[in-house]
């Protein structure tokens, strides 16, 4: 109990730092306003699945007409063509379709679907196509601190505090306290069922630490991304991506002679199928690996948060037919269960995707005797041995 | 394909790159080489432990089987003592038995010969006293006959009754 | 038609094979826990794994026609 107020705390003081950058945005602006009907709710969806450039916890709509804004604004880093350019995002009065131009050391930007545009010169407001592309603005490199972004620096700051008072423990006594008692296990079950297994007792401490953190990292996310604080990190390609290059990276950086050779030379087949294979070998460790582990994991939390904000907006879409009470009732039940299965899928998500990591690196790492007729069966085949 | 170039954004691509190369740059340092080092140290103390329980039971057992073997060791020793015991005793009791035959034999043989030899010499006394006796008897009859004949028939016979008891 | 409607009959025909192909693991998957259960553990990562590699192949697919 003490640990998980404790966890709260560092919670709300993180969110709190976060605080001085702005204050509380409550802008009138239009965001779509109120949420009524089927096409707002589709628009909604799409809007959180992006990232977004500021903190909402919720708005309203005050008795006057008026549209509040509960969260916080976050600062935006764009490299324009005048270099680096810093300001809040409160300065977009939460819109989000480009009608709101900030100006900035002589340059018009404007935030269209949760991406910062530059406007060309002499233009004064974007104007759209038929697709709704606009026409003379351009997209610029955002390195705001976006949603997304704190979510990372929260969950990598809670992890360090939990992992690290963990690691503290140990040096008093043998056996961990308090919260500490649910990570060891969890930490045990990442080295003794995901690592070991599939790595090899010889190389597995090697990758231990990564696969560690990336299992944490993407599972607290994951959950995070179930509060009502609305994250959706592991639902952000860019995520995914950077985390499965840091697995293609590991593996190709680290596979040994055996495992290049399987690759470009493959032994024990024809000839003439050799450059065959290395190409298909090529393709599928440089772009098919890294490609499924990146959209596996994006598409299945994007998923699940499309299903479950599909369910909750039951509440509005069928408010008419079955009533107020029917409707949210029924949005409450189909919700409820959907966030048992996204619970698991939370688990499943982060543990497939260390696992195949950790297959990938094993597969890379792997010493083979050499009687070539084995390829990957025999690595799978190691990888068994040891599960019970 | 195209929503999701659309979707990718590089910046936060670049800037989560960073955010995780620290993120477990740090983890590694101040959590997980601390606990893992931590974790391993317990389970080599845990199988230390495990291993001398598995010595000391070996020990143990070693140990009970050398107690069972002196036992017996000392239970066959006792049994061949009583053995050689008994043995000896029978052996000093023919031993002495055969000895007091043999004995027995030689003082019979003495006995015998001592016998033999005293009735000897007895015979030979008593010859020579019968016959020292039968001319004192032949001298008084002599004597006797020349002065009375029934007197010295009736001397001849007590003497003669006499004689023959002995 | 039109080419949303191209898109659409795709996206399920990915989602009939993809189904076709869950069925298939979790079928094999429960006959083999079901012929051998003191291998369920392994049966149901190997299970996984394959289902994942399955997902990601389908995810992919949809992504590429969306």
């Amino acid at each position: 109990m003490k640990i998980v107020k404790q966890s709260f705390k560092f919670l709300v003081l993180a969110v709190l730092m976060f605080l001085p950058t702005s204050i509380f945005a409550n802008d009138t602006a239009q965001d779509g306003g109120q949420i009524s009907g089927k096409k707002q709710v589709e628009e909604y969806i799409v809007h959180h699945l992006k990232d977004s450039h500021d903190f909402n916890l919720f708005s309203y709509t005050n008795d006057s007409g008026e549209r509040k804004h509960f969260g916080v604004a976050l600062p935006v880093i764009v490299w324009t063509s005048q270099g680096l350019v810093t300001f809040m995002s409160s300065e977009f009065h939460h819109n989000d379709d480009g009608h709101v131009i900030v100006e900035k050391e002589g340059l018009k930007l404007a935030k269209i679907h949760s991406k910062i545009y530059e406007l060309e010169k002499g233009a004064t407001s974007v104007s759209f196509d038929a697709g709704h592309h606009a026409t003379n603005a351009a997209k610029l490199l955002d390195f705001s601190i976006t949603k997304s972004v704190v979510g990372v620096l929260l969950i990598g700051l809670l992890m360090l505090f939990w992992f690290s008072r963990l690691a503290k423990q140990y040096k008093k006594k043998q056996i961990p306290t308090g919260f500490g008692r649910i990570l060891e296990p969890l930490v045990l079950y990442v080295r003794d069922e995901i690592a070991r297994p599939n790595i090899g007792e010889k190389q597995y401490r090697k990758f231990t630490g990564y696969l560690l953190t990336v299992f944490f990292f993407i599972w607290i996310l994951n959950l995070a991304g179930l509060t009502p604080l609305g994250f959706n990190v592991t639902g952000q390609l860019a995520v995914t991506a950077c985390l499965a290059i840091f697995t293609l990276v590991i593996y190709t950086v680290s596979g040994n002679k055996d495992y290049w050779m399987h690759i470009l030379w493959m032994p024990g087949v024809p000839i003439f199928v050799k450059p065959i294979l290395a190409v298909i070998e090529l393709v599928g460790a440089f772009i098919i690996k890294p490609f499924s582990l990146l959209v596996r994991l994006f598409a299945n939390i994007s998923a699940g948060h499309i299903v479950l904000m599909s369910l909750i907006a039951i509440m509005f879409t069928l408010k008419e037919s079955l009533g107020v009470a029917g409707a949210t009732g029924l949005s409450f039940v189909l919700s409820f269960f959907l966030l048992l299965i996204e619970l698991l899928v939370a688990f499943l998500q982060a543990y497939i995707f260390t696992m195949l990591s950790a297959l990938f690196i094993g597969m890379a790492v792997a010493e083979h005797d050499h009687d070539h007729d084995h390829e990957i069966s025999s690595d799978v085949e190691d990888v068994r041995g040891d599960f019970i | 394909m195209e929503t999701l170039l659309n979707d990718f954004s590089p910046g936060l691509f670049v800037v989560s790159t960073i955010l995780m190369l620290v993120l477990i740059a740090l983890m590694v340092k101040f959590a997980w080489k601390p606990i893992l080092e931590s974790l391993n140290e317990r389970e080599e103390g845990i199988q230390g432990a495990l291993d001398a329980a598995e010595k000391a039971k070996i020990e143990m057992t070693n140990l009970q089987a050398d107690n069972e073997r002196l036992l017996q060791e000392a239970r066959l020793e006792r049994e061949t003592m009583l053995k050689e015991a008994r043995e000896l005793k029978s052996n000093m009791i023919a031993e002495a038995e055969s000895q007091a035959q043999e004995q027995a034999n030689k003082m019979i043989v003495q006995a015998q010969e001592a016998i033999a030899s005293e009735k000897k010499a007895a015979m030979a006394e008593l010859k020579s006293h019968v016959a020292g006796l039968s001319l004192d008897i032949a001298e008084k009859v002599v004597r006797n006959e020349l002065s009375n004949k029934d007197k010295q028939l009736q001397l001849v016979e007590s003497m003669l009754a006499e004689a023959t008891l002995n | 038609m039109e080419p949303v409607t191209y898109n659409l009959i795709g996206a399920g025909l990915i989602v009939i094979g993809a189904g076709i192909g869950l069925g298939q693991i979790g079928g094999k998957a429960m006959e083999g826990i079901a012929r051998q259960p003191e291998a369920a553990g392994k049966i149901q990562t190997a299970m996984i794994i394959v289902a994942a590699l399955l997902e990601g192949l389908a995810f992919g697919a949809l992504f590429l026609g969306k």
